[in-house]
C-alpha cells in the first residue's frame, strides 16, 4: 500500500493509503476525501481533480503528458506544482507523497 | 404564443443514446422530438472525444466518437426525427394519469410540447460552460462576464478580454478581433490547444499590434454594480498586476449539470435516475432513463448498454402511445413492414 496525504486549503490534512497502480484521484474518491470531484471519472476530459504537489515531490513524480498539461488549461489558479490527480499513479516510490487540494475545482 | 407542439415522444439528448432510441421508437411508429443543449448531435462523443477512437461498439472494431454519430444519424434518418438545438428542457410537468401519461414539457428556448412519453437520454447531465471560481464574478455575468456570444456587434468599442487556450478562445479573439476596440487574449502558457493556423492568425495580429497577447491568470475582478473595469492577474512571474478592460469571457471548457431535471419529481441517487430493468421507466408512469444518467443493479456506463436500454423503453413506449394495439415483434431482417419503414422494401 502506498500512502498519500492529502492537505486542504484550509491547512488540515488526513493520510490515506491505496494500492500501487491505482491513481491518486481514485484514492481520493474511494476514501471521500473532499476537494477532489473528478467528474470525468479519470479520463483526463475535465480538470477537476487539480491538486498542488508538496514543493519536494514535484520532481520526483513522472512529468506531465501533454494530454494533461492540455487539460490543467481547464483549471483555476495553476501553478507549477499543479496536476491533474487522475493521471498520477500510486508507486512504491512515491509513498509518502503530499498533495494539496484546492478551494474549489471550478 | 407558441404553438405546442404535439408528440408521441420527447427524447432529452442527442447523443448517441438518444439517437438510437429515434430509431428503435421509429420501428414501432412513434415520432420523436429531440432536445439538445448543444449545437450539433453527439453529446459527448462529439463534445468530448470526436477524434479519439472507441473500441466497444460491436461490428466496428474502431469508430470515432464524431463516426459513431455519423453513422447513427444516417441510421435513423428514415424516422425524420425532429431536432431542438441549443435549448434546455426547463420544466415538467404531468397533465396525464398513470395508465395514460401525458407530459407539458418546455424549453428555456420558450418551445412547449405535450408528449406522451418522455425519455432521458442525457447522459452526465447538460453541457454548460466552465466558471472560473474568481470571487465575485456572478455579480458580472450577463453583463461584463459573458461565456459565449449571443451578438457579436454588442463588443463594439469595448475592451475585450479572452482568456483559454482552446479553439473557443481563439476562434473569439479572431472574430471579435475586427470588433471590439482591442482584444486581448490571456492564456496561462505560451502554447495551445487550439488549431495551430487559428494560432497563427492571432500571432500575426500581436505582431502588427493589432490585439495583445498576455501570459498570466486571473485572480480577481475590479469594477461594480457588474460593470467591470479590470481583472487583477497574475503573471508568469508570479506578479500581480491590473489588466484594464469592459468584457471578460472565460472559456475553460464544459462541465456537465444535471440541471432542471432533478426538479421533475424523479426519483434520483447520486445524481444518477433509478429504473427498472425491464422498461427502464423511472419512478413517474411514462419517464424513462436510458444511458449513462441512469442507475439500476450491475449498471455499466456503456454506449452498448445505452442501446439495449432504448429498445427496451421503446416497447412500453408503445403500449402508452398505441394502448389497443398489439406489438409484434419482428426482425429488420425479414419483416416486410419493418422495411417499408426503412424505406428500403
Amino acid at each position: 500500500m502506498v500512502t498519500i496525504t492529502f492537505v486542504d486549503s484550509t491547512g488540515q490534512s488526513r493520510s490515506v493509503a491505496g494500492e500501487e497502480g491505482s491513481t491518486v484521484m481514485e484514492v481520493a474518491i474511494k476514501n471521500g476525501v473532499p476537494g477532489i470531484d473528478a467528474e470525468c471519472g479519470g479520463a483526463c476530459a475535465c480538470a477537476t481533480c487539480h491538486v498542488y504537489v508538496a514543493d519536494e515531490w514535484v520532481e520526483r513524480l513522472p512529468k506531465a503528458e501533454p494530454m494533461e498539461e492540455d487539460m490543467l488549461d481547464f483549471a483555476h489558479d495553476v501553478r507549477p506544482s499543479s496536476r491533474l490527480s487522475c493521471q498520477i499513479r500510486l508507486r512504491a516510490d512515491i509513498d509518502g507523497l503530499v498533495v494539496t487540494t484546492p478551494a474549489k475545482q471550478g | 404564443m407558441t404553438d405546442i407542439i404535439k408528440t408521441d415522444a420527447v427524447i432529452v439528448g442527442a447523443g448517441p443514446v438518444g439517437l438510437f432510441a429515434v430509431f428503435e421508437l421509429g420501428l414501432l411508429d412513434i415520432r420523436a422530438h429531440v432536445i439538445d443543449i448543444l449545437p450539433r448531435a453527439g453529446g459527448q462523443c462529439t463534445e468530448l472525444y470526436p477524434e479519439k477512437p472507441i473500441y466497444d461498439i460491436p461490428g466496428f472494431p474502431l469508430v470515432t466518437g464524431q463516426g459513431l454519430v455519423d453513422n447513427l444519424l444516417e441510421q435513423i434518418e428514415p424516422f425524420h426525427p425532429t431536432f431542438h438545438f441549443n435549448c434546455m428542457v426547463e420544466s415538467l410537468e404531468q397533465l396525464g394519469t398513470p395508465e395514460a401519461p401525458l407530459f407539458r414539457v418546455q424549453t428555456d428556448a420558450g418551445d412547449v410540447f405535450e408528449a406522451k412519453t418522455v425519455i432521458i437520454a442525457a447522459g452526465g447531465g447538460s453541457f454548460q460552460p466552465k466558471k472560473p471560481p474568481i470571487t465575485g464574478i456572478d455579480s458580472y455575468e450577463g453583463t461584463s462576464v459573458f461565456y459565449a456570444v449571443r451578438k457579436m456587434e454588442s463588443f463594439k468599442g469595448k475592451r475585450v478580454l479572452i482568456i483559454g487556450g482552446g479553439d473557443s478562445a481563439l476562434d473569439w479573439t479572431l472574430n471579435l478581433q475586427p470588433i471590439a476596440e482591442r482584444v486581448t487574449l490571456m492564456h496561462r502558457r505560451d502554447a495551445f490547444r487550439a488549431a495551430p493556423h487559428s494560432v497563427n492568425a492571432m500571432r500575426e495580429l500581436v505582431a502588427a499590434n493589432k490585439m495583445d497577447f498576455v501570459l498570466g491568470q486571473a485572480t480577481s475582478l475590479e469594477g461594480e454594480n457588474g460593470v467591470l473595469k479590470a481583472a487583477v492577474v497574475r503573471g508568469e512571474d508570479g506578479k500581480t498586476f491590473e489588466l484594464p478592460c469592459d468584457v471578460m469571457m472565460p472559456f475553460f471548457g464544459l462541465t456537465m449539470k444535471l440541471g432542471p431535471i432533478a426538479q421533475w419529481g424523479l426519483n434520483l441517487h447520486e445524481q444518477l435516475i433509478p429504473v427498472d430493468t425491464e422498461k427502464f421507466e423511472t419512478n413517474v408512469p411514462g419517464i424513462f432513463a436510458i444511458g449513462d444518467i441512469n442507475t439500476y443493479p450491475g449498471k455499466l456506463k456503456l454506449i452498448l448498454s445505452g442501446f439495449h436500454e432504448g429498445a427496451l423503453a421503446a416497447q412500453k413506449v408503445h403500449r402508452y402511445v398505441y394502448p389497443d394495439k398489439k406489438l409484434l415483434f419482428q426482425y429488420t431482417t425479414s419483416s416486410t413492414s419493418l422495411q417499408k419503414k426503412l424505406g428500403v422494401a
